[in-house]
């Protein structure tokens, strides 16, 4: 076990490596829930249940597909796009006649979602454990800093910062991205100049979704793919997004990477309690700045 | 306005149900007295809540922490120790209440959604403890066959004593209510900055409120253990407090009696599409997407309004016409 073995500079560096890779699943999924938080002012519950959706989709296109690397490529890029069209249909369907509703009925529905997502979940693909085969490039370990690093957590590593550069930019220089943050700090301006809030908000809430499969899809080959995953993630990207500042993008990278590594040190230097210094982690963060770390747009 | 012949019927009313809850072990199965005292436990659960949530205006997001705290503290004083059960059932509370301030005291100092994620952290923190702590609180197996006292053993007699502590707890919180001290409480959840402005202490009435309403979710905790004789750490799971908030909120969170109907239709519904089929949570979804858009006001708000018949609204409607 851990307790033995002898801390040096190289286990050190690999965890801490590890960590940042998970951190980067953490980003992609919280990201999207900031962007509903910034956006919608909802806490959308049923985020975590449609991460959960992106892992089993990737998982079961994957196989379709014969389960090579190209099958694999393929079924990483297609199931955010399937995550994101269920929700928009939950968001045209029901979601958007509740808008005007008191805020805390928007929590609820979003409660009823993951109902329901979660036990469709449950019918279609069983409760049985699932794992998806990296493709053959990304299998393996790679020697950095003379510790293994999984070739896929690198390559988690170097997909994070691309998606968090690409979603800077989508919002910063198209339209709909601009519009999108104008409707989060002040939606009724947005609707005063005759832009249709309800379709920013719909915009808003399918990237989000499209974020949580992504997240869902990427994770699928380092995690077993089953029921409950939607609980664990659900818990931690709210406070990853609180912590970073509400509706705050790079906010959202901070408070993945504080969480990513505090988690794996934990597991390096008390494993039994491992996911508890996330937890302490947050409460000193909200102690030290109540509001979040980087600027919220609440 | 609440005339006192109003009030009167409402508590004749209050009273037949009790009276016939009390003749109840008679006439049905065992296994509906069982739901009732289920649906009993987490009635004081929800209402203890509620205090804070629906009358308090705290985001009081992880609640079930201190439900698992006085189940978890009455279950090892039961299962580990020697003392008198008596001694486990009064620890329960008091550690649910000592928990709820040492937690309050970071939270208060925190406003809305922030005050809820910090509780959400802090709680999550109690959780992944207990769920770890493998040689205290059994870890994730939990603690199983706890010795109940005979007295409580066989589900009649608990069923007759958890409505005793449930019709207790409304009492007691339908006074604090009443009190000035629960006047102030909702005052601060209207309008905060104005009651400070008045000079009331906005953070301590807070934490006060909070102590009260976690004292009495380990009263919760402790009814649990008294019924199912378990615990395990899924009490604490966030899932579970979520769970009691949408009872506030679907009963009715503005109304009094509110979440004792919110946590009757949950636990109902999980029971009974629990037996027919696996996926009770999906209809469970269904259900309450219903409730959202047919039953805006919550469950209770609808029967209300039912209740008050047409007439407030014919008078509104005349008030209407004088104005123009």
């Amino acid at each position: 076990m851990d307790a033995g073995h002898t801390i040096t500079f190289a286990v050190i560096a690999s965890h801490f490596l590890v960590g940042i890779s998970r951190a980067m699943i953490l980003f992609v999924v919280s990201s999207g829930l900031s962007f509903v938080l910034g956006v919608l002012r909802v806490p959308n519950v049923a985020h975590g249940s449609l991460y959960m959706l992106g892992a089993f989709v990737a998982h079961t296109i994957a196989t379709y597909f014969g389960g090579g690397s190209v099958a694999f490529w393929f079924a990483l890029i297609a199931s955010p796009f399937v995550v994101a069209l269920i929700g928009l249909v939950a968001e045209r369907a029901l979601f958007c006649h509740l808008y005007e509703r008191e805020h805390l009925m928007l929590l609820l529905f979003t409660f009823a979602l993951m109902l329901i997502f979660g036990d469709l979940v449950k019918i279609f693909w069983g409760a049985d454990y699932r794992s998806l085969m990296a493709p053959d490039l990304l299998r393996g370990a790679v020697t950095i800093f003379s510790s293994p690093i999984p070739r896929y957590n690198l390559f988690l590593l170097i997909a994070g910062p691309i998606i968090a550069v690409a979603l800077y930019l989508f919002s910063n220089n198209t339209l709909i991205g601009k519009i999108a943050r104008a409707a989060a700090v002040d939606r009724e301006m947005v609707g005063a100049i005759g832009i249709n809030v309800s379709w920013v908000f719909a915009f808003a809430f399918v990237l989000g979704c499209f974020l949580a499969g992504l997240g869902g899809a990427l994770v699928s080959p380092t995690v077993s793919v089953t029921l409950g995953m939607d609980h664990d993630i659900i818990i931690e990207t709210f406070l990853i997004v609180t912590i970073g500042g509400l509706g705050n993008m790079w906010g959202a990278m901070v408070g993945s990477l504080i969480f990513g590594i505090t988690q794996s040190f934990g597991v390096l230097f008390l494993p039994q309690f491992a996911i508890v210094f996330p937890y302490i982690a947050v409460v000193l963060v909200l102690m030290w700045r109540p509001r979040g770390i980087l600027k919220s747009v609440w | 306005m609440a005339t006192v012949d109003e009030k009167r019927k409402r508590i004749l009313g209050y009273a037949a149900v009790v009276l016939f809850l009390l003749f109840l072990p008679i006439l049905v199965p065992r296994f509906y007295i069982y739901i009732l005292t289920v649906i009993f436990v987490t009635s004081i659960l929800a209402m203890s809540l509620n205090l804070v949530a629906g009358h308090g205006g705290l985001f009081q997001f992880h609640h079930g922490v201190f439900y698992g705290i006085g189940a978890y503290t009455a279950a090892l004083i039961l299962a580990k120790t020697s003392l008198p059960p008596l001694v486990g059932f009064i620890a329960g509370p008091i550690a649910a209440a000592a928990a709820g301030l040492i937690i309050g005291l970071f939270c208060v100092r925190l406003s809305r959604l922030y005050f809820g994620m910090l509780q959400i952290s802090l709680g999550s923190l109690v959780w992944a403890i207990t769920f770890r702590w493998y040689d205290f609180t059994g870890g994730d197996d939990g603690i199983h066959g706890i010795p109940i006292p005979a007295l409580l053993s066989s589900i009649n007699r608990s069923y007759y004593f958890i409505l005793t502590i449930l019709v207790i707890v409304m009492i007691l919180l339908y006074l604090i209510l009443k009190s000035p001290f629960g006047g102030i409480l909702q005052a601060i959840r209207d309008n905060p900055d104005r009651c400070a402005a008045v000079g009331i202490n906005v953070r301590r009435h807070q934490l006060v409120a909070i102590v009260i309403a976690t004292f009495f979710a380990g009263v919760a905790g402790v009814m649990f253990v008294v019924v199912e004789g378990t615990v395990f750490p899924d009490l604490m799971f966030w899932v579970l407090s979520l769970e009691i908030f949408i009872m506030c909120l679907l009963g009715g969170w503005f109304t009094f009696s509110g979440p004792i109907l919110g946590a009757a239709i949950i636990v109902s519904l999980r029971t009974f599409a629990g037996v027919y089929t696996e996926y009770w949570t999906l209809i469970l979804g269904i259900i309450l997407i219903l409730l959202i858009f047919f039953l805006p006001e919550g469950v209770m708000g609808f029967i209300t309004e039912k209740m008050k018949g047409k007439e407030p609204e014919a008078l509104r409607s005349t008030e209407k016409e004088v104005d123009q």
